[in-house]
This record gives C-alpha cells, sequence and structure tokens, in this order.
C-alpha cells in the first residue's frame, strides 16, 4: 500500500511540472494562436537559471530557508526573456504564414538550447540542497522526501492561481476577449499588444516555474527541454489546445501513464505516451477539452 | 499565397536540361582541378541537397512542415550499416535496394499517421515520431550500438566492378563515389522535376494553396498528402543511404531533431518557392557548417540566428532573393 502511495505522489509530482509547461503552452497558444516551439527550451532555462542561483546563493552563505526564495526568482528570468522575446522575434509574424512562425520559434529553440551549453556548459547542473533542506517523511516504512510534497503544492496552487486569473479577473476577461477575437477587441479599445506581451510573459513565467522547481529532484542537463517539448505536445493533444482544463486532465493522464510505464516497461514508455496521443489525435483530432 | 506571376510557363524537361546542363559539365569536371577533401565536401553537398529536396516536396508543394524528417535519413542509414552487420554483403547496389523499400514503408507508415493532421500538429507529430526512433536507437544498444553507433565500410560500386581495398583505396572511392552520387542526384532531380510538374504535382499545390476549394474540385486531399509524404520520406531515406558509406559512421545523432533542423534550415536557405532552392541550400548548408563548426563550438547558436534573420530578412532564400534581384535588374534594363 505504502509502494503504491509513492508511485501517485510520484504522478502527482510529475503532473504538477508538466501541467505548469503545457498550460503555459496553451494559454499562448489560445490567446495568440501561435505554437512556441521553444517553450520546452524556456523551461529547460528556468531549470538551470535555479540551480544556478541556487548554487550561487550556496557559495554566499545563504541559509536553506532562503533558498526557496531564488525559486520564483528563476520563473521570474524566463518570464523577462519571453517579454523580450516576443514583440521582438514573434510579432513580425503573426500577419504571416505558419510555416514562418514555427521556422522562427525552431531557430529559437536552436539559440536557446546552444546558450545554455554556451553559459552553463555540457555537464549537469543540480540544485539538491533544496531537497535537502526539507525533512525526509516516512509513508508506510518507505521514506519519502517532503519536498515532493511541495512541488504537488506548488502545481495545485498554480492551477488555482491561473485559473482564478483568467476567469475571475478582469485581466482575465481581455485575455479571453482578445482570444476570441483579436480585432473586436482591439476596436472595443483593449491594447491587444500589451495582453500578448502579459500572455507570453505569464506562458513563460509557467514554464520557467516548472524548471525552478523540478530541478531540485532531478539535474538540469542538456537535451531536457526537447524532450519536455514533445511530451507537454503529448500532454496538450490529450487534454486539447488552448484549453487550461485540458492542459491539467492531459497532464495526469500522462504522468500516470509514464510512472506505471517505468514500472512495467522501461524500454518502451515513451512509446506508449506517443500511442495514447496518435489514438487521441485519431479519435477525438481537438483533444478531449479542445476547442481549436 | 499568390502564384508567382515569374514562374516559368514551359515546364518541359528540355528546359530543366538545359538549364542544368553547364552546371552539370561543372560538376563533371571538378574532381579535375581540385582535391580530394574539396570533393567529399561536394559530394556531402549533393547528399545534402537530395534531402532538402525530398523534404521541400512536402514544404514547398505540400504545404506541410516536417520537423522528423531525421527519421527516414537516419532509417536509411541504419538499414544500410544492419545489411552490412547482418547480410555481409559489400555493394552498393544491395544496399539501396533493400534501404529503399524500407525507408518507403516506414515513410508511408508514419506518413499515414502524420497527415491526418496539418499545420503545427504535424510539425510536432513528425518531431515526435522522429523521436521516438531517436531513443529506440539509442536504448536498443544491443541491436543499434546505443550512442557508439555502427561502422560502415567502403562497399564496391557498380555490381563490385570497382573495389577499393588498395593502398590507395581512400582517394578512388572518393572519386567514384562522387561521380555515383552524381548520377542519383540527377536522376533525383529529374524525378523531382516530373513529380511537381506532373498532374499529382499540380494538385499538391492546389491543395497548399487552397485546401476547402480543392476539396470542391474532388481531390482526394488525404490521399495525396499521404503520397507525397511517402515520396517525400523516401528520397530523404536515399540520401541517408547514399551518406553512409561515404560517413563510414551511423551514430543517433542523424535521428535527432538537430537534424531535421539542418534539413528544414537547408530547403529553408536555398528557398523553397523555388525548385532549385533546396539544391542550392543543401550544398550552400554543408561549406556553411564545415566552416561553423571549424570556428566555434557553438555552430547551432550560429546557425540559430542565421535561422531567425533569414526569416525576418530574406524569406524567400537565397534562389528567391536572387531571382527578385534578377527580376529588378532587367526590369531596370528595359
Amino acid at each position: 500500500m505504502a509502494f503504491l502511495t509513492i508511485q501517485i505522489l510520484n504522478s502527482l509530482l510529475y503532473a504538477s511540472v508538466l501541467f505548469l509547461i503545457a498550460a503555459g503552452l496553451s494559454l499562448i497558444f489560445g490567446v495568440m494562436r501561435i505554437i512556441n516551439l521553444a517553450h520546452g527550451s524556456l523551461y529547460a532555462v528556468g531549470a538551470y537559471v535555479t540551480a544556478w542561483l541556487v548554487g550561487r546563493g550556496i557559495a554566499l552563505g545563504l541559509p536553506p530557508g532562503w533558498l526557496f526564495l531564488l525559486l520564483p526568482l528563476g520563473a521570474l528570468s524566463v518570464a523577462l526573456i519571453g517579454i523580450v522575446i516576443e514583440p521582438l522575434l514573434l510579432r513580425p509574424f503573426y500577419r504571416r504564414a505558419e510555416e514562418y512562425q514555427l521556422l522562427v520559434t525552431f531557430g529559437l529553440i536552436q539559440i536557446l538550447e546552444d546558450s545554455i551549453r554556451f553559459i552553463w556548459g555540457g555537464t549537469p547542473l543540480s540544485a539538491d540542497a533544496l531537497m535537502d533542506a526539507l525533512p525526509i517523511i516516512h509513508i508506510g516504512g518507505l521514506l519519502y522526501p517532503a519536498y515532493n510534497l511541495v512541488v504537488i503544492g506548488i502545481g495545485v496552487v498554480a492551477a488555482l492561481a491561473l485559473w482564478v486569473a483568467i476567469y475571475h479577473t478582469k485581466f482575465g476577461v481581455m485575455l479571453r476577449a482578445t482570444s476570441q477575437d483579436r480585432r473586436m477587441a482591439s476596436a472595443l479599445g483593449l491594447n491587444v499588444g500589451l495582453v500578448y506581451v502579459m500572455a507570453f510573459g505569464i506562458g513563460c513565467f509557467m514554464a520557467g516555474l516548472g524548471g525552478a522547481i523540478v530541478v531540485p529532484t532531478q539535474a538540469a542537463v542538456l537535451g531536457m527541454g526537447i524532450d519536455a517539448l514533445v511530451i507537454a505536445f503529448v500532454v496538450v493533444v490529450i487534454g486539447g489546445l488552448g484549453s487550461l482544463k485540458g492542459a491539467l486532465v492531459g497532464a495526469l493522464v500522462v504522468s500516470f501513464v509514464r510512472t506505471a510505464g517505468i514500472q512495467f516497461f522501461p524500454e518502451l514508455e515513451l512509446a506508449v505516451l506517443y500511442l495514447i496521443a496518435a489514438l487521441v489525435l485519431l479519435v477525438r483530432p481537438t483533444g478531449l477539452f479542445g476547442t481549436a | 499565397m499568390k502564384p508567382d506571376p515569374n514562374a516559368p510557363r514551359d515546364h518541359s524537361l528540355a528546359r530543366l536540361a538545359a538549364a542544368m546542363a553547364p552546371v552539370l559539365l561543372l560538376l563533371i569536371l571538378l574532381p579535375t582541378f581540385v582535391e580530394t577533401y574539396q570533393i567529399q565536401l561536394v559530394t556531402y553537398g549533393l547528399i545534402a541537397a537530395i534531402a532538402a529536396l525530398g523534404f521541400n516536396l512536402l514544404l514547398g508543394y505540400t504545404g506541410l512542415l516536417s520537423f522528423g524528417h531525421s527519421a527516414y535519413f537516419g532509417l536509411g542509414a541504419y538499414t544500410v550499416a544492419f545489411v552490412v552487420q547482418r547480410l555481409g554483403p559489400h555493394s552498393m547496389e544491395f544496399y539501396i535496394l533493400i534501404g529503399i523499400p524500407v525507408v518507403a514503408i516506414a515513410s508511408a507508415l508514419f506518413g499515414y499517421v502524420c497527415v491526418r493532421h496539418t499545420r503545427i500538429f504535424f510539425g510536432i507529430l513528425t518531431l515526435a515520431i522522429s523521436q521516438v526512433v531517436y531513443s529506440l536507437a539509442l536504448k536498443l544498444y544491443w541491436v543499434t550500438g546505443g550512442s557508439d553507433g555502427l561502422r560502415v565500410p567502403r562497399p564496391a560500386l557498380l555490381l563490385g566492378l570497382l573495389n577499393f581495398s588498395g593502398p590507395r583505396g581512400f582517394q578512388q572511392f572518393i572519386t567514384s563515389y562522387y561521380y555515383y552520387v552524381l548520377a542519383i542526384f540527377v536522376v533525383c532531380v529529374v524525378l523531382m522535376w516530373v513529380v511537381v510538374h506532373s498532374p499529382f504535382g499540380k494538385a499538391l499545390q492546389a491543395i497548399r494553396d487552397n485546401e476547402v476549394r480543392a476539396r470542391f474540385l474532388g481531390l482526394r486531399i488525404r490521399r495525396f498528402r499521404w503520397i507525397s509524404f511517402l515520396v517525400s520520406g523516401t528520397l530523404t531515406g536515399l540520401a541517408g543511404i547514399l551518406w553512409v558509406p561515404l560517413n563510414g559512421l551511423t551514430t543517433p545523432d542523424v535521428l535527432y531533431w538537430t537534424f531535421s533542423g539542418e534539413i528544414v534550415f537547408s530547403a529553408l536557405l536555398g528557398g523553397f518557392r523555388n525548385f532549385t532552392g533546396p539544391i542550392v541550400g543543401g550544398i550552400v548548408f554543408t561549406y556553411l557548417k564545415t566552416y561553423a563548426v571549424a570556428t566555434t563550438e557553438y555552430w547551432q547558436l550560429l546557425l540559430g540566428v542565421v535561422l531567425v534573420t533569414l526569416v525576418l530578412v530574406l524569406p524567400t532564400g537565397i534562389v528567391g532573393g536572387l531571382s527578385t534581384l534578377g527580376l529588378r535588374l532587367r526590369k531596370g534594363r528595359s
């Protein structure tokens, strides 16, 4: 029973991170109608920046409790990158054919992935000091790091915050209005450009936060961004692009299947995920909750 | 997407032959006045051109952007390596004979799934499939050699007529193989020219430009896209088959997403709206990459910057840019 509990907790941990990445991707698509292929790489940047900050923090002798304040800082730095990228690189492409949007974000992957290698080198960067700062708890005789529970908590809080922000605030109304009809929103006096920057910034912040909270549990490595992009796409394909609920359900499905996969058929766990995504695409092309 | 007003009206093969003849003559004479290394580089360039030409049938003519063409290139390369390991005969013709059906079947299978979607879904689906193939090549190391890859020795050409085991085998192989690849390259270009100017090719372009109208005309859109995918993947796979004896080794690197990126890049660099664009792009890219790799460890970064700049400033690529320039000059004169 304890073993099962731990497997469920592991799935929820993974689902929290996946939700943060996929919801960001979905939010950006929902509002701006573009797919940011570099989204996974932004998640990787979040992980690297956080790990680097934690390393600096330890070198400066910060007490372990303070290190936790570095997590949102890592996420914010990614949001900052996003706020620069959107007007500079993406804005010229909204009116052009979709191929060009994909190509430019693909170029962005190449730039970000190699920049990571340039700045932090090829050795994995870890921030396990954060994991060690929290106690290890006992679950029915098995040991489990309490930090993982914090990650799950952050995932839940992020999902709730996003839901409140989109459905119960004035900004959310502006976001949804722009998403439904950009020109009408603009005609009604909304600053669409600002909404776009904000939406892209929030999406990037969530990707960065995903990277920030995952890096204490597993070191940041090269190539993690592409893996994340592909998995996040499986999530949004299952859940439906542009849907918050879809991102949540998709993240849960993918993480539970993956945890079971690692347990029972480790060589094929990725293949099974793609199989599920392919099945959903064949049966319901818009995903379970998608409208796009 | 407006039709190109300066597109050639006469699509006959004679026109292609006339345009290709001087270039071909130059390429045939090339080994007489450059050193072995340059010949090797041009051979790599021609192979990249074949891969990009195949890729562009999807992007330029069908309007589908694949981020996973490394899968077909890599499958071609790995098939040759498996044939060498399991079956033995060191004959290039044998490799091609086995390799082409394998990549054709793989393209048909993957394509069948991928063409159910267009636009971004198509892009990521192709990327996802190529990543699965990559991870399999990496994980099933007892079959694929893992990250060490598989070695492929120099094969005999023309049914064993040409063998390269002597002390000067390397130089002889490079020169002979150059002509071998050049011949196949010419066949591929002619074949592709025929395909894109056939009723089938016209149908693909109609689907690309207006899917709804094409459907009202009674075209079976999904089937056309599927066949286009099949031809495209097979041609890129053929490039992989030709590439591996030249490289002598195949590693999972040729299955990785960055390699798909290189194919996309080649097509874009030359200009994916032109027939000759990907050919020029493939050759120029090979030189560009060789230069970039020699200069900096972070050549991927360099390529990314060039790609973004290219999309922003010169979306029609080298060939597109040159033809616009040529048109302007002609207008200025008259």
